[in-house]
């Protein structure tokens, strides 16, 4: 008999149609198809300029969105050949590791669910709105963040955000404790779970899978480790990895990631270098926005000479928080809005990034860039010719090979194990169509 | 890493084995980039897999340029990126194709499973033909749907006629669905 499962079916978070062929209850062959959320994410980016692509990027995996945002930013600045300050680095992976906890949370979340435990999943989702708290905090935005700049990011971190995120990281730990207790042992769960949707690691390597779902394998490959980026050479973590290559071993290895990835946040909150905690020249702190408005109306004589405490606000970075956070290259890093609107060179400086034909324009040539997101590796290969839009982006996205895969690991199951397997794999259609 | 000519050793295994076949190698940042003859193409992926030099048992992404609008010619390149679990080590491995009437290249799915879908979409998008490939349709796009979008001469804006509503294969009706 043939099933049609999808490409909206109530068991299948996102769209994507699996057609099975089944013997009984068994499955005799599948046949995955794709495309249904397919938006055009690269050619879109070759009619935007570098610096627009990235709402488009938000779009990509939805669930851990900051981590594409970096990505795509890293993989312009690997053209551009410019690194942000040390700074940025620290607030690039405390937020990347933010996401990868979100993704992990949402993924065992809905996989519990369809299985039918329905309290993980509520538990999973309060500890996942303590962090999107944090994202919208930081960001202005739980989901659509644009947070990442090419050469910085958008602003500094609010007064008392590290502080915050510590405290709901305790209060994440609680809430994931418990699911382990609800899940880990449990043998409704076990028994689902366990010995289905295997895949050894060879065959998993030659699919071309990353992240959990290979680690889940036993091997122990991880970007952070192997090629580290930003400053993830620094920080003392374990890349947990499975033995059987199953469902239960891929719960098993994102339970423990979400651990890892918070000891990763502590350790750069200790080490996070202090941005610039200044005063004005009568001592009291002045916020961007108020520097914002007094340079507009051309107040600017000593606004040079002043440094202020960082203040994040919609409204622009200041000049001391740009300094401490973004590269210092002029064609790809818009100036602080002070100087935006104080000088001329400011003014001409924006314009040049901002102004059709112009922006950010790196030299001719091609570069392929790939960072750890949460569900494996995510690359960016991208082309330039010398002009300010891209020639051609590339977007390789982690669960696209996982995707691939799929049917190998469905074939000779159990139709019902369809659901459990395709919940661990956490696809997101976002990032496979692109 | 280079050797007293300034040049990647690994790049220098490559030219012992393929010579002339080699077209263009660079290093632009730091990725080693390898450009072959269409014809060489398959046999230089399976080199640099099954040499211990290279082993390069990974093929992290594989996806195409059209290259209209840089006026350059054959218009096509296939891009593949490999890495080595083994020496943790990455390259980039291009291909042109000649592109007067229907470009196509030799697939990779033979030694690389992981080509598969990359391939179908590369077909999709660009319309470059794998020759080889177990199973060559369109992958994100659907069947009518006419012209390839990333190609540089298909416009951003163009739009598509409704299709007709499929009729259901015989071995399928009175299916359960």
């Amino acid at each position: 008999m043939m099933i049609n499962m999808g490409p909206s079916h109530p068991a299948m978070h996102g769209v994507i149609r699996i057609i099975t062929e089944l013997d009984g209850e068994k499955v005799v062959s599948a046949n995955v198809e794709i495309g249904y959320l397919h938006r055009a994410f690269e050619k879109e980016c070759e009619v935007v300029g570098w610096g627009q692509a990235f709402p488009y990027t938000d779009r990509l995996n939805y669930v851990s969105p900051l981590i594409n945002n970096v990505a795509y930013a890293m993989g312009v600045e690997k053209l551009l050949d410019i690194h942000p300050t040390e700074r940025c680095d620290y607030i690039r992976v405390i937020i990347s590791e933010i996401s990868r906890i979100t993704d992990h949370q949402t993924c065992i979340a809905a996989c519990a669910m369809e299985m039918g435990a329905m309290t993980p999943f509520i538990y999973l989702m309060k500890a996942r709105e303590y962090l999107y708290g944090l994202v919208e905090e930081l960001t202005g935005a739980r989901l659509t963040v644009s947070y990442v700049r090419v050469g910085g990011v958008k602003g500094d971190l609010p007064d008392g955000w590290l502080e915050r995120v510590e405290q709901a990281l305790d209060k994440c730990q609680k809430e994931v404790d418990e699911v382990d207790r609800l899940l880990t042992r449990n043998r409704i769960f076990i028994d689902r779970i366990k010995d289905v949707g295997c895949i050894s690691p060879a065959e998993a390597w030659a699919l071309g899978f990353t992240g959990p779902v290979l680690r889940s394998t036993g091997m122990p490959r991880d970007l952070r480790k192997d090629e580290p980026y930003l400053v993830y050479d620094r920080f003392d973590f374990d890349v947990p990895v499975g033995t059987a290559g199953d469902n239960y071993d891929r719960y098993l290895v994102r339970m423990e990631e979400m651990r890892q990835s918070a000891r990763i946040i502590r350790q750069a909150i200790k080490q996070i270098p202090a941005g610039p905690v200044q005063v004005d020249l009568s001592g009291r702190p002045l916020s961007g926005s108020q520097m914002v408005d007094a340079a507009k109306m051309g107040m600017t004589a000593d606004l040079l000479l002043r440094t202020v405490r960082p203040d994040p606000t919609l409204e622009g970075t200041d000049k001391i928080a740009a300094q401490s956070l973004n590269a210092s290259a002029k064609g790809a890093v818009l100036p602080a809005k002070e100087n935006t609107y104080g000088n001329i060179e400011g003014l001409m400086n924006h314009f040049m990034l901002i102004m059709e034909g112009q922006g950010i324009q790196p030299p001719q040539g091609e570069i392929y860039i790939a960072n750890e997101a949460a569900n494996g590796e995510l690359g960016f290969y991208m082309v330039s010719d010398g002009s300010g839009r891209a020639y051609r982006v590339h977007c390789r996205p982690p669960c696209y090979y996982l995707m691939q895969g799929l049917d190998k690991m469905i074939v000779g199951g159990m139709i019902a194990d369809v659901i459990a397997t395709f919940g661990t794999i956490n696809m997101i259609a976002g990032e496979l169509d692109r | 890493m280079t050797d007293a000519t300034g040049e990647h050793p690994l790049i220098g295994r490559l030219r012992e084995q393929f010579g002339d076949a080699i077209v263009e190698t660079h290093a632009f940042r730091g990725d080693l980039t390898v450009v072959v003859t269409p014809e060489r193409y398959h046999d230089a992926a399976r080199f640099l897999r099954d040499d211990p030099e290279c082993s390069f048992d990974f093929l992290a992404d594989l996806t195409a340029v059209d290259r209209l609008k840089l006026k350059q010619k054959p218009r096509f390149e296939v891009v593949v990126h490999f890495y080595s679990r083994e020496k943790n080590s990455r390259i980039r491995l291009k291909t042109r194709p000649n592109s007067d009437g229907e470009p196509s290249v030799q697939s990779l799915t033979d030694l690389y499973p992981a080509a598969s879908w990359p391939e179908r979409e590369v077909f999709d998008m660009f319309g470059i033909r794998f020759a080889g490939h177990p199973n060559l349709k369109r992958l994100l796009m659907y069947e009518e749907f006419s012209g390839h979008p990333l190609r540089k001469d298909y416009p951003v804006n163009k739009r598509q006629p409704l299709i007709e509503e499929r009729p259901i294969p015989d071995d399928r009706l009175g299916m359960t669905f």
